[in-house]
């Protein structure tokens, strides 16, 4: 019951922020359901009248719905930035299936008999719709409705994705964190609201046709009070800040710094982390998160600002081995550590950039690099039943190169065969998954070992000070102990947190560092 | 056939509709007298629906004209045209979320009645049609059984009263008892009596019961139109010849009446007290009928024996119609 109990102290803590998620959460889903009626009804109706029309549409709307979410999101966002238009735009388009559907099956199951006889005895088209058809649609339509509100509330925790606020903000930063009971706290209420929806509903739609007619006029008024829900006041600030949900949350990231540096009066928005660069290159927001090897900065023009009081630990990459596979093949050690010490900061950036912002292939731009250092050798032709190395990735660009690197070193020094992970969805994902053997390695950050594996307490943390030798000396000790992993030598970069701003903006507000940022907000 | 009335209740002229290169009715024409009873006679699919559809402008035809009271349907909207006429289908089609009254009351409503008069017509249909207000004028369609939610159709049809009333197999999903029954009180109704009827169906019976007039097609042509007897004995073509073939007994005997075989009669005055109109079969069935559920048991019977001559009265009937034919 431990978990429950963090989990009511966390509500406790956050009472004020629960509130304000579950009202824009509620006023997302009402916003976008209100659209979504208002649009899908009239065009099932004219399916109806125009049936041949209808499996393209049908299909089209099938098809949105097939796409997934964070796609949608994620085309969205070039048309119609951050916040909330998009998040409104892809619930609208998740519900419009289920409700231009039902509404087409409801008219068309209406018993054709009844329609002759209705317009026979002298009901005009618009009677014959209004008296006749929609009333006796109206259960099928309203199921229909029902199943997109359902749809909506669980699509809405994406909108924390794109800033557009919501439980999502929780349960986001408890998947980057790996913190269950910071999911559970956006979770539930989510599920709840979902099931408080749809037993609201299924209670409307036990009523008759007729009464169903005035409810259905009532909540044409009810759903858009709704939506103002979420259009309630937020701060506001001379800069705004977007944060990917997992730096909000770490002891590390956004809590640190506030403590640090005082910044107080920066209010924030949660973003999906792939998307914070676009949105501060588009100038939604002014400062974000980033890692400060990151491509996109010289990309887009960023600046990283100092972290001049040193809160941010280090992060120095460097591989994560299982010992078994190094005992197993004892050529394989120096070939992985051909690579220690190669990969200075800005090296690294310029590698990141050709891949996140030039769209190289990680293979052809992990080549090059070992071509002009001189480590590059053909890959050996394989015998059958050769051993094989398996090699994780995390999701982005950094780690797709590295591991395209030691690919390339293994294939080339050695009779063993590679087989890569890439794309495993986070620190969590590919530290289990080496210690299970379902890879042989992959390549991490001493910070983040330190900070999200080990969590050591305050008092050690304060030992390390921050000092990168220290910090990797302490990982690799408890890695061997606790886990049995090794840590090789580190690559030579420091891919640390930073805060990013647009370089131009910086220099006109005269912000290098941190220090400057928070005076300049405390002004 | 000259037209002795002044202004039929309905002209048809010329009326043609194509289903894509099918044509479901091809050039028909007639003329109906008010108060008149026409069946539109045929196999499925022979184009009756069809055309009876064309006289309310359900469908609307390629070629031709329809004139209500001399007026051409064209001249007005559609619905307006539909309010006026009294329209009942197989599958009666009653608004499953309106009450028995309010199904009833859907035509004067659209037409703006006074609620207390709508009302009162409701009750009067209802009680007309073996339909006890009090007892079913707050039910829904799903609580009645087939031949009442016919009954309820039937009244819904004619409650603002319209001079015209077209019905579509108004029987055709009923079970043979309920149809016979729904059939006679049909027959039998004060409010249909003075109407002017076009009625659909594909059941010879039916149509020698009911019709003053028969039009039969076949494949959307007029094969025939004229009273049951024309067609029965007077065949136009070998094409109404077949299709009373099946059942010609029947319907000699449905067709033939005690009027029409009293010159025959050994005894002429042997059924003097039933009524003349009474056809053969109706007569046979009364004199064989042993659980006396008849209504010309209840009058004098004719003295015994009259079996055998009614037949021989009946056969030399037949002959003449058949010599006055060839």
């Amino acid at each position: 019951m431990d978990t429950l109990t963090e989990l009511l102290e966390f509500w406790r803590l956050q009472a004020g922020k629960l509130g304000e998620q579950t009202l824009q959460h509620i006023g997302l889903t009402a916003a976008a359901l209100l659209l979504a009626v208002l649009l899908g009804v009239p065009l099932g109706l004219w399916l109806t009248r125009r049936p041949r029309w209808a499996p393209a549409v049908l299909g089209f709307a099938g098809v949105l719905q097939t796409v997934p979410s964070i796609a949608l999101l994620g085309f969205l966002i070039p048309l119609l930035g951050i916040g909330a238009t998009p998040a409104i735009v892809a619930l609208l388009l998740y519900s419009l299936l289920p409700i231009i559907r039902n509404t087409v099956a409801g008219i068309q199951g209406v018993n054709p008999a009844v329609v002759e006889a209705a317009r026979g005895l002298g009901l005009t088209n618009g009677q014959i719709l209004r008296r006749v058809e929609l009333p006796l649609a109206l259960p099928v339509l309203f199921a229909g409705i029902r199943t997109a509100t359902v749809i909506g509330v669980g699509v809405a925790t994406l909108a924390a994705y794109v800033a557009a606020g919501g439980l999502g903000e929780f349960i986001f930063g408890g998947i980057a964190l790996n913190n269950p009971v910071m999911i559970l706290a956006g979770a539930l209420p989510a599920a709840a609201l979902a099931v408080a929806f749809d037993a609201a509903l299924a209670g409307l739609q036990r009523l008759s046709a007729r009464r169903l007619v005035r409810v259905g006029v009532g909540l044409l008024v009810l759903l858009p009070l709704l939506g103002v829900l979420y259009l309630l006041p937020r701060a506001g600030g001379k800069l705004q800040a977007g944060f990917s949900p997992e730096f909000v949350g770490r002891a590390d990231g956004l809590p640190s710094l506030q403590r640090a540096y005082g910044l107080r009066r920066l209010p924030s928005v949660v973003l999906a982390p792939a998307l914070v660069y676009e949105a501060a290159r588009h100038a939604d927001v002014d400062v974000i998160d980033g890692y400060s090897t990151d491509g996109r900065i010289r990309a887009y023009d960023l600046q990283v600002l100092r972290d001049d009081r040193r809160v941010f630990p280090p992060y120095f990459a460097a591989p994560v081995v299982r010992p078994t596979v190094l005992r197993a093949h004892p050529g394989l050690l120096p070939v992985l550590n051909q690579l220690a010490g190669q990969l200075s900061d800005s090296v690294m950036t310029e590698l990141n950039y050709r891949v996140d912002y030039l769209h190289e292939p990680p293979r052809a731009v992990a080549e090059a690099f070992l071509r002009r250092r001189g480590l590059w050798r053909a890959p050996r032709t394989l015998v059958p039943g050769a051993a094989v190395v398996r090699l994780g990735s995390k999701i982005f660009a950094e780690q797709y190169i590295l591991v395209e690197m030691y690919a390339a070193l293994i294939r080339g020094a050695t009779d063993l065969d590679v087989q890569t992970k890439t794309g495993l969805g986070g620190t969590t994902i590919c530290f289990e998954a080496l210690r299970s053997g379902a890879i042989d390695m992959y390549p991490e950050y001493t910070g983040t070992g330190l900070q999200v594996l080990l969590q050591p307490s305050v008092a050690t943390l304060d030992s390390l000070g921050g000092q990168p030798a220290a910090v990797f000396d302490y990982v690799q000790r408890e890695f061997r102990r606790r886990y049995g992993l090794e840590w090789l030598p580190p690559l030579g970069f420091n891919n640390t947190y930073a805060l990013l701003m647009r370089q131009r903006q910086a220099r006109e507000l005269g912000i290098g560092s941190l220090s400057e940022l928070g005076r300049y907000l405390g002004r | 056939m000259p037209e002795i009335l002044p202004e039929p209740a309905i002209r048809v002229s010329g009326l043609t509709k194509h289903f894509g290169a099918h044509a479901a009715v091809h050039d028909v024409s007639f003329s109906l007298p008010a108060g008149e009873t026409l069946v539109l006679l045929g196999p499925s699919g022979c184009g009756k629906t069809t055309l009876l559809k064309m006289l309310n402008r359900l469908v609307e035809p390629d070629a031709g004209t329809v004139e209500i009271n001399g007026r051409d349907v064209r001249q007005q909207r559609p619905e307006e045209l539909r309010r006026g006429i009294g329209y009942v289908i197989q599958q009666v089609g009653l608004l499953p979320h309106y009450s028995v009254a309010d199904n009833v009351a859907v035509v004067p409503r659209l037409l703006g009645h006074a609620p207390a008069a709508i009302a009162a017509r409701t009750h009067e249909l209802l009680t007309r049609l073996h339909l006890p207000p009090e007892r079913y004028a707050a039910r829904f369609p799903h609580e009645l059984s087939g031949g009442q939610q016919q009954r309820v159709g039937l009244a819904r049809a004619l409650a603002a009263d319209p001079p015209i009333v077209l019905l579509d197999e108004p029987f055709g999903a009923l079970d043979p008892v309920t149809r016979a029954r729904i059939r006679r009180e049909f027959r039998e109704l004060e409010e249909l009596r003075d109407k002017t009827i076009v009625l659909v169906t594909h059941d010879v019976a039916e149509a020698f019961e009911l019709a003053d007039r028969i039009l039969l097609l076949d494949a959307g042509r007029v094969q025939q139109l004229g009273t049951p007897r024309e067609l029965l004995f007077r065949p136009a073509t070998d094409f109404v010849r077949r299709f009373f073939a099946a059942e010609r007994l029947q319907l000699q005997m449905r067709t033939l009446t005690l009027k029409d075989i009293r010159p025959f009669l050994l005894e002429p005055t042997a059924f003097d007290a039933w009524p003349p109109e009474t056809s053969v079969h109706a007569a046979l069935e009364a004199l064989t009928d042993t659980q006396a559920a008849d209504p010309l048991q209840q009058l004098p019977q004719p003295t015994a024996p009259v079996m055998r001559p009614l037949m021989e009265a009946f056969e030399q009937a037949l002959q003449t119609e058949h010599a006055w034919t060839r």
